[in-house]
């Protein structure tokens, strides 16, 4: 009887958010669907009481099937039989409680059988099931896929698969390849046009989260003769029409409940989805940051669930005649945990409103002209949801392998053993900064934004805040941090070398992102004072690591580099 | 073959979570501590009648339930599941009744509803924990019954297959149609509440509530959709003789309550030997423990 949304008040918390009203109404085009669907709401508040209820269900599932299958999917794991992927039984309970419950397709549009939820509520739900079970977001997750799907596709394709998609079809991205992993211009899976318009793909997928889906968005190189990018094009492969069949799946340390594909394609039959070519340059891009989004959220839950382990053991293990949470050395690792937790957690929510603002714009305007300052404000969204979203895919992974590492320190021995959850907690953990890009390249995507002032600008708007007067030292030092950030990212400028801008690309990413996250739980704490605490100790940790890396960036000449470089 | 399928739900103080305050001085339970719950046996009844309903394309499944105006709650609840709709059986009149007054009224209300092929019912409320009503509704409706079901193995040609958990083991059994079937709580859970649902049925109230709702354009929401209005019948529609409902048809009467407090504040550790335990169990015995 357990629920992981209401037991959570800090959910609730970012779900109201004051930006929700503008992203409500924008996409429920002032409330006009109400009339065509029984379920649509009414206005603002029906909206928000429906996202309430829906995450309620959400929470309730999560606590009362999905957490409790976890060790058992963990161990059971998915098998191969006849190049068809079982899954484990309580994977299976888990995605037939999800279907019921009428939990896929969240943000699909209703014409389609969605609930045409805006991406925060739906990256909320994200949220919850991660804590649950973190390899089950990945198969629950996918559900993603279609929002390229619906943003690419000809209507007829929309109409074709997006109501399976809500009814409970699971969905899986086939980008990689054994030479083709975090450089997926070497793609290689062959794509060839039939006369009749349809499409045949042969070769061989590896490292297919969830490959044996019922639909499946395909990356192969439709121009014969290309080598790069823009030979590339995306497909759609339909499972009922056969033709890829699952070679193994592979033995991973964690997520080990999602099956993780080798695929072989045979002449399988596929349908050209968009436009020839823009398969990687466009469509690809919009299906990673919508993953990336995805990973942080599951990062998220990470965290949520380390911390708690950690907390519940601190409180019950006894030595010395005490809990050890009274130890200071513990209470200390368990208050840096709970602020990277909420530093996370206010990051993915930050970043998953701008994704929305973004997106319900660009698909307003496939039902008309946007006004010019409906454009200027989509430019200026999009900027912000391009900015945020690697920095909290890097960040918010690197910290739930933090807390899961600190989760099992505090276990102390026992963590160490099999006994407990924190070691699946562990293990599930490592592959969040690995996967959708890793935390390097999620570096790569955010540095631009630090040379073009996006986070700049982010921070200025932040600090123009009314804060409270208990919170005006915390605002100031985030002053000076700012500027501290600024020196250093202009002393990398004055070098303008490229190679000292990418040795120090992580380091000026990691600034602005302490920087923007602690501006953001100070944010929270201004509107709810339960968060204060955490602001607190997350501004004395950005702080140290924002001098940590000025001093190193200040002291650091251009002749240093060959040092590093190892060969 | 589509089905009326009737479902008797319960709205029961959450007993699994009971505080100092659960019970009055007189022996009565203090519902205003404790929170009003769907009782967990009548959700998987739901879900057998819900799984009929799947199978059987066209089927209704309507809640019948007694008690405050309030319990309408556990009709949207089972809406959310699947359920088309439901009435309250409420009435000042009908308080404070037995296992015996509750079933009369109950029969009373299924004759009203009139054409149904089965009634499901938990097998017990954990309030009172009798496990009589639904027998005892059977037997005023001159009925077959089916307890302790545990799944619904078949339901054609006018006969119902039944699945039994009995204390030594399991019992199929066959009954005729109409019939009464009470869910034992080892039956499969009920299905998760749906998001469409959920947002689709969140209005849905009994005459009653409507009546104190404030916004104007949910009130013509209410107005507009038939399947948003919920029945609430009282004990003169359901044709309800007074004087075999509420107290005076109960003959049961609560003589005496007691707290039962258990006073062992600390564990005792036993030697590893026969002689400690045989000691412990002659011990448990006299004191009326166990035996």
């Amino acid at each position: 009887m357990a629920n992981f949304y209401t037991d959570n008040p800090d959910l609730r918390h970012h779900l109201n958010h004051p930006m929700m009203r503008k992203i409500v109404e924008l996409k429920e085009r002032n409330f006009t669907e109400a009339e065509k669907y029984d379920y649509a709401p009414l206005d603002f508040e029906d909206a928000m009481d429906n996202y309430d209820r829906v995450l309620n269900v959400v929470g309730e599932m999560c606590g009362d099937i999905v957490a409790p299958n976890a060790e058992g999917v963990d161990h059971e794991g998915p098998r191969v039989e006849n190049n068809r992927v079982i899954y484990a039984s309580g994977t299976e309970q888990n995605l037939e409680a999800c279907r019921k419950a009428g939990l896929m397709g969240m943000s699909m549009p209703r014409r389609f059988g969605g609930l045409n939820f805006p991406i925060t509520p739906y990256i909320m739900a994200a949220d919850i099931v991660s804590r649950a079970d973190t390899g089950f977001e990945n198969l629950w997750g996918l559900q993603d896929c279609a929002e390229t799907l619906y943003e690419f596709g000809t209507e007829e394709q929309r109409t074709k698969y997006i109501p399976r998609v809500c009814e409970g079809a699971t969905m899986s991205m086939d980008l990689t390849e054994p030479d083709a992993g975090s450089d997926l211009q070497s793609v290689m899976l062959k794509a060839t046009e039939m006369p009749d318009g349809t499409w045949r793909l042969n070769g061989v997928k590896r490292f297919i989260t969830n490959g044996d889906s019922d639909i499946h968005l395909v990356l192969a190189r439709s121009e014969d003769g290309t080598k790069d990018g823009r030979g590339l094009s995306m497909f759609i492969y339909d499972k009922r029409d056969g033709g890829v069949d699952v070679r193994r799946i592979e033995n991973k340390m964690g997520i080990k409940g999602s099956p993780t594909c080798e695929l072989t394609y045979k002449n399988a039959k596929a349908e050209l989805c968009g436009s020839r070519r823009m398969g990687l340059i466009k469509y690809v891009m919009a299906l990673m940051n919508g993953a990336r989004l995805g990973i942080a959220a599951q990062s998220v839950g990470v965290s949520e669930i380390a911390y708690r382990e950690a907390l519940g053991y601190a409180k019950e293990r006894m030595q010395f005649g005490k809990a050890i949470i009274e130890f200071p050395a513990v209470a200390e690792m368990l208050a840096v945990m709970k602020a990277k937790l909420d530093a996370s957690r206010t990051l993915l929510y930050e970043t998953a409103r701008y994704v929305d603002l973004y997106k319900v714009y660009e698909d307003i305007a496939r039902e008309r002209k946007l006004t010019d300052e409906e454009r200027k404000e989509m430019k200026l969204y999009t900027k912000y949801a391009d900015a945020l979203t690697p920095l909290a895919k890097g960040l918010t992974s690197e910290y739930c392998n933090q807390n899961a590492y600190d989760c099992i320190q505090i276990h102390g021995g026992s963590g160490f053993m099999k006994d407990y959850a924190c070691e699946r907690v562990y293990r599930d953990a490592r592959i969040t900064s690995i996967y959708e890009g890793t935390t390097q390249l999620q570096v790569v995507a955010a540095i631009r934004h630090v040379t073009t002032g996006t986070y700049k600008a982010l921070m200025d708007m932040y600090a123009a805040t009314e804060w409270k007067a208990e919170l005006q030292d915390m605002a100031a030092s985030l002053k000076e941090l700012t500027l501290a950030y600024e020196v250093a990212v202009a002393k990398v400028a004055e070098v303008n070398m490229p190679a000292y801008t990418d040795f120090m690309a992580r380091r000026m990413v990691e600034m602005a992102g302490n920087i923007i996250m602690s501006y953001l739980l100070l944010l929270d704490a201004n509107r709810n004072e339960s968060f204060t605490k955490s602001a607190r100790v997350y501004n004395n940790l950005a702080k140290a690591e924002v001098n940590k890396h000025a001093e190193f960036i200040n002291n650091f000449t251009p002749e240093q580099l060959a040092d590093y470089n190892v060969k | 073959m589509s089905l009326n399928i009737v479902v008797l739900a319960k709205q029961v103080p959450d007993t699994r979570n009971v505080g100092k305050d659960a019970m009055k001085e007189d022996g009565t339970i203090n519902r205003a501590a404790l929170p009003a719950i769907f009782n967990p046996e009548d959700l998987n009844a739901l879900e057998q009648a819900l799984r009929l309903k799947d199978a059987n394309p066209g089927s209704t499944v309507t809640i019948l339930t007694m008690g405050l105006p309030r319990a309408s709650e556990v009709i949207r609840e089972a809406m959310f599941r699947g359920a088309d709709g439901g009435i309250v059986l409420t009435d000042r009149t009908l308080g404070g009744a037995d296992t015996l007054a509750t079933s009369y009224s109950l029969a009373q209300a299924v004759k009203k509803i009139g054409n149904y092929d089965i009634i499901l019912g938990g097998r017990q409320a954990i309030d009172g924990d009798t496990a009589q009503v639904g027998p005892q509704i059977a037997e005023k409706l001159g009925i077959p019954q089916v307890t302790y079901a545990e799944e619904i193995l078949d339901l054609k040609d006018g006969f119902v297959t039944v699945k039994r958990r009995l204390e030594n083991g399991v019992e199929t059994v066959k009954a005729p149609l109409p019939c009464v079937v009470t869910v034992n709580g080892s039956a499969p859970e009920c299905r998760p509440r749906n998001a469409k649902r959920l947002m689709k049925y969140k209005f849905a109230v009994s005459p009653s509530e409507k009546e104190k709702l404030t916004d104007e354009r949910i009130k013509a929401l209410v107005e507009s959709r038939p399947e948003l209005q919920l029945k609430e019948w009282g004990a003169a529609f359901v044709e309800a003789d007074p004087e075999q409902i509420g107290l005076a048809g109960s003959p049961t009467k609560v003589k005496a309550i007691e707290n039962v407090v258990f006073t062992a504040k600390d564990c005792r550790v036993l030697d590893n030997s026969d002689q400690a335990l045989e000691d412990l169990i002659v011990e448990l015995i006299h004191n009326h423990t166990i035996g």
